[in-house]
């Protein structure tokens, strides 16, 4: 097999072997690389850090919940051409000026290789990663309008993201080599927590971590806190002079962090030590 | 070490297959371990696991096979160009209707690993040692028996980083032992969807602008209509208590399932004890009620109706008056009569039932299933009974 470049982070991207050695399975093997992982755990910035690292262009495609297979390959204008034959300014005929390629097609016809993010994948319909295994096998696609094929020459480096909480269907799972993103270690958050907040005392930044992670760890949470969360949370504490935090029912701006209702009675119930419902 | 490790996989659950294991041969060859046990390790969770549900299950059977053992990662590496020697031809020669079938044969194979296992975990258990692993990975196992259980492999083995990974067993939080998984059933549900054209102009005609065009002697004329939205608005009923609690799971992940599906117009979801009575309620715990004769009215025929219970219970609950025990009054009629309102007034109806259709005769099966048209919740049977509520009459 040929030498490829290897992926080994960058300046601003922290990596750990699990991780770099994923990307370069995908590399090597010419498959996409499925990052998941629960928000706020840096999955669309590895895609970043992947195009800055190998020097390759990045196209990104952001899958909304209308988003279909078929707007990533190409698009035909119909309208336009309808509207543009009532004048004779331009030629009709020429079906060409009226396609337009999508990110993955841009990715697929490109020169040099790139690196084409397809973010959020579980946010579409549920059949949609099917309708892209083909064109991801094969990195090949037809535009029917023009009888042509659009090809990769160089095959596009594939990063997708998907939240931790969706399913995916299988066939797609078996096509992709596949990272599970973890949750940032309390080590790893101290240095996450000072990149964001680089004059925070350290007595602050050691009791918010703290009691941070034991929220996290607490069970009946329905929506966990993560990482932007503690970030906005210190920043909170630190403009209302807030010097220091522990975790008892009186946890100031505990809004910040915990976003639903129900979190809210069940952290206050489990504090006071409250019954225990079946969860 | 190779293979072993791969059937070791297999046997808990992880679904890898030629094509994962050629995958891996691939990616040594090319030197991606860089001759390393954790290489190996970072390499192959990378290709063999595709969800975050199975690195648990990795990390196990990489302790099991690897744990101890002095590797000569050399010898592991020529041990694998060897295998790959001889594996690729033959997952060449493969056609893909082989290997279709290759892949359809998964599920019994598993079956029998699944029951070989639960065997096991029976002696174990009975002897009183702890049970190594979770007879719950394989997508067959059933609730209650097979308990989750974190196992401490203890000891310091004196192995390597990778095996501490392993050891650590980081990622025992996201397992998910499922029988029939929410996905499968969101399929199933997807074939209830209808569609009507509603709302705004947002979509072209194309063949409505090509006539108008032509009857306008070829001066354009762009024919815009209304997208198509869901139409399909349905009433999911479930059982809840009692004889049902061991299909509770089951009965929340067709729930879940439901309720993530975006392609119904409309969907109310109720529960009831036992039978349906004079009322339904929107929570589980029996508050909210909602009385039949209102949801009657609100809902008009065009309700599809989705009844889950096991249909079971003493014969006086479904047949006397007083058998729904704590109302009175009007509501004071029997089970099978409330069922049968609910049977005329909806056009279309069906009742899921979780016990096996062998149990289905001599009890209050029966019964309502002179009623209902019932289908047993499996796929299989949520798929027709899905087929039932479209077929028009």
């Amino acid at each position: 097999m040929s030498e490829f470049a290897r992926f080994t982070g960058t300046t601003t991207y922290l990596t750990s072997p699990s991780l770099e050695s994923a990307v370069n399975c995908a590399l090597a093997l010419e498959r996409p690389l499925l990052v998941r992982g629960e928000p706020g755990t840096g999955k669309t910035l590895l895609a970043e850090a992947v195009s800055a690292a190998l020097d390759h262009e990045l196209i990104r495609w952001n899958v909304k919940s209308t988003t279909r297979a078929q707007d990533g390959l190409y698009v035909y204008d119909t309208v336009q051409r309808l509207y543009d034959s009532r004048f004779q300014d331009k030629n009709v005929g020429d079906i060409r000026q009226y396609i337009k390629l999508g990110p993955m097609g841009e990715a697929f016809a490109a020169k040099k290789r790139v690196v084409l993010l397809i973010d959020e994948i579980d946010k579409a319909d549920v059949e949609f990663p099917n309708d892209l295994l083909n064109e991801l096998d094969r990195m090949r696609f037809t535009i029917d309008e023009l009888q042509e094929e659009v090809a990769a020459t160089q095959r596009p480096v594939v990063i997708i993201t998907s939240n931790a909480e969706k399913e995916l269907p299988d066939a797609f799972l078996r096509r992709c080599v596949f990272h599970f993103i973890d949750f940032p270690t309390p080590e790893l958050m101290a240095d996450i927590v000072r990149v964001h907040h680089p004059d925070l005392e350290d007595r602050l930044a050691e009791q918010a971590i703290e009691a941070f992670f034991e929220l996290r760890a607490m069970k009946r949470l329905r929506k966990r806190p993560s990482t932007s969360e503690l970030v906005d949370w210190i920043a909170v504490l630190r403009a209302a002079g807030v010097a220091d935090v522990k975790l008892e029912a009186a946890l100031p701006f505990l809004g910040t962090l915990l976003k639903k209702e129900q979190d809210l009675v069940a952290f206050a119930d489990q504090l006071s030590g409250g019954k225990r419902w079946r969860s | 070490m190779y293979l072993p490790f791969l059937y070791e996989l297999r046997a808990r659950g992880v679904p890898v297959g030629t094509t994962e294991a050629v995958q891996l041969a691939r990616a040594l060859k090319a030197g991606l371990h860089e001759q390393s046990l954790d290489g190996f390790y970072h390499v192959a969770r990378a290709l063999l696991v595709h969800r975050e549900g199975h690195l648990d299950d990795f990390d196990q059977a990489f302790l099991k096979v690897f744990r101890g053992v002095e590797v000569e990662s050399k010898k592991v590496q020529d041990e694998l160009l060897e295998w790959l020697k001889k594996a690729m031809p033959i997952a060449d020669q493969l056609t893909d209707e082989e290997r279709a079938l290759l892949e359809n044969l998964d599920p019994e194979e598993l079956q029998k690993l699944f029951e070989k296992r639960l065997e096991e975990q029976k002696e174990r258990h009975d002897g009183g040692n702890k049970w190594i692993g979770t007879a719950g990975t394989s997508p067959f196992g059933h609730s209650g028996k097979a308990a989750r259980q974190g196992i401490r492999v203890g000891g310091p083995g004196g192995g390597r980083s990778a095996i501490k990974t392993a050891d650590a067993r980081l990622y025992q939080g996201y397992r998910q032992d499922l029988t029939l998984d929410v996905r499968q059933m969101q399929l199933a549900l997807r074939k209830l969807r209808t569609y009507v054209r509603i709302g705004g102009d947002e979509e072209l005609d194309l063949e409505g602008t090509i006539a108008a065009t032509a009857k306008n002697a070829g001066e354009l004329e762009v024919v815009v209509r209304p997208p198509r939205r869901p139409n399909t608005r349905v009433i999911l009923m479930m059982d809840v208590g009692g004889s049902m609690d061991p299909f509770a799971l089951l009965c929340s992940r067709l729930f879940s399932a439901a309720k993530k599906s975006t392609h119904f117009k409309e969907l109310r979801t109720y529960y009831f004890h036992n039978c349906v009575y004079g009322r339904v309620y929107e929570t589980e715990r029996f508050t909210d009620p909602v009385r039949i004769e209102d949801l009657l009215h609100e809902c008009g025929p065009h309700y599809k109706l989705i009844l889950v219970g096991d249909a079971l219970m003493a014969p006086y609950e479904l047949m006397s008056p007083g058998g729904a025990l704590s109302y009175e009054g009007e509501e004071r009629m029997e089970g099978i009569s409330w069922l049968m309102r609910l049977r005329n007034h909806f056009r279309k109806s069906v009742w899921l039932n979780p016990e096996p259709p062998r149990y289905w005769e001599g009890n209050t099966i029966e019964n309502i299933r002179g009623v209902f048209d019932m289908y047993p919740l499996t796929l299989e049977g949520l798929g027709e009974a899905m087929s039932h509520l479209l077929r028009t009459r």
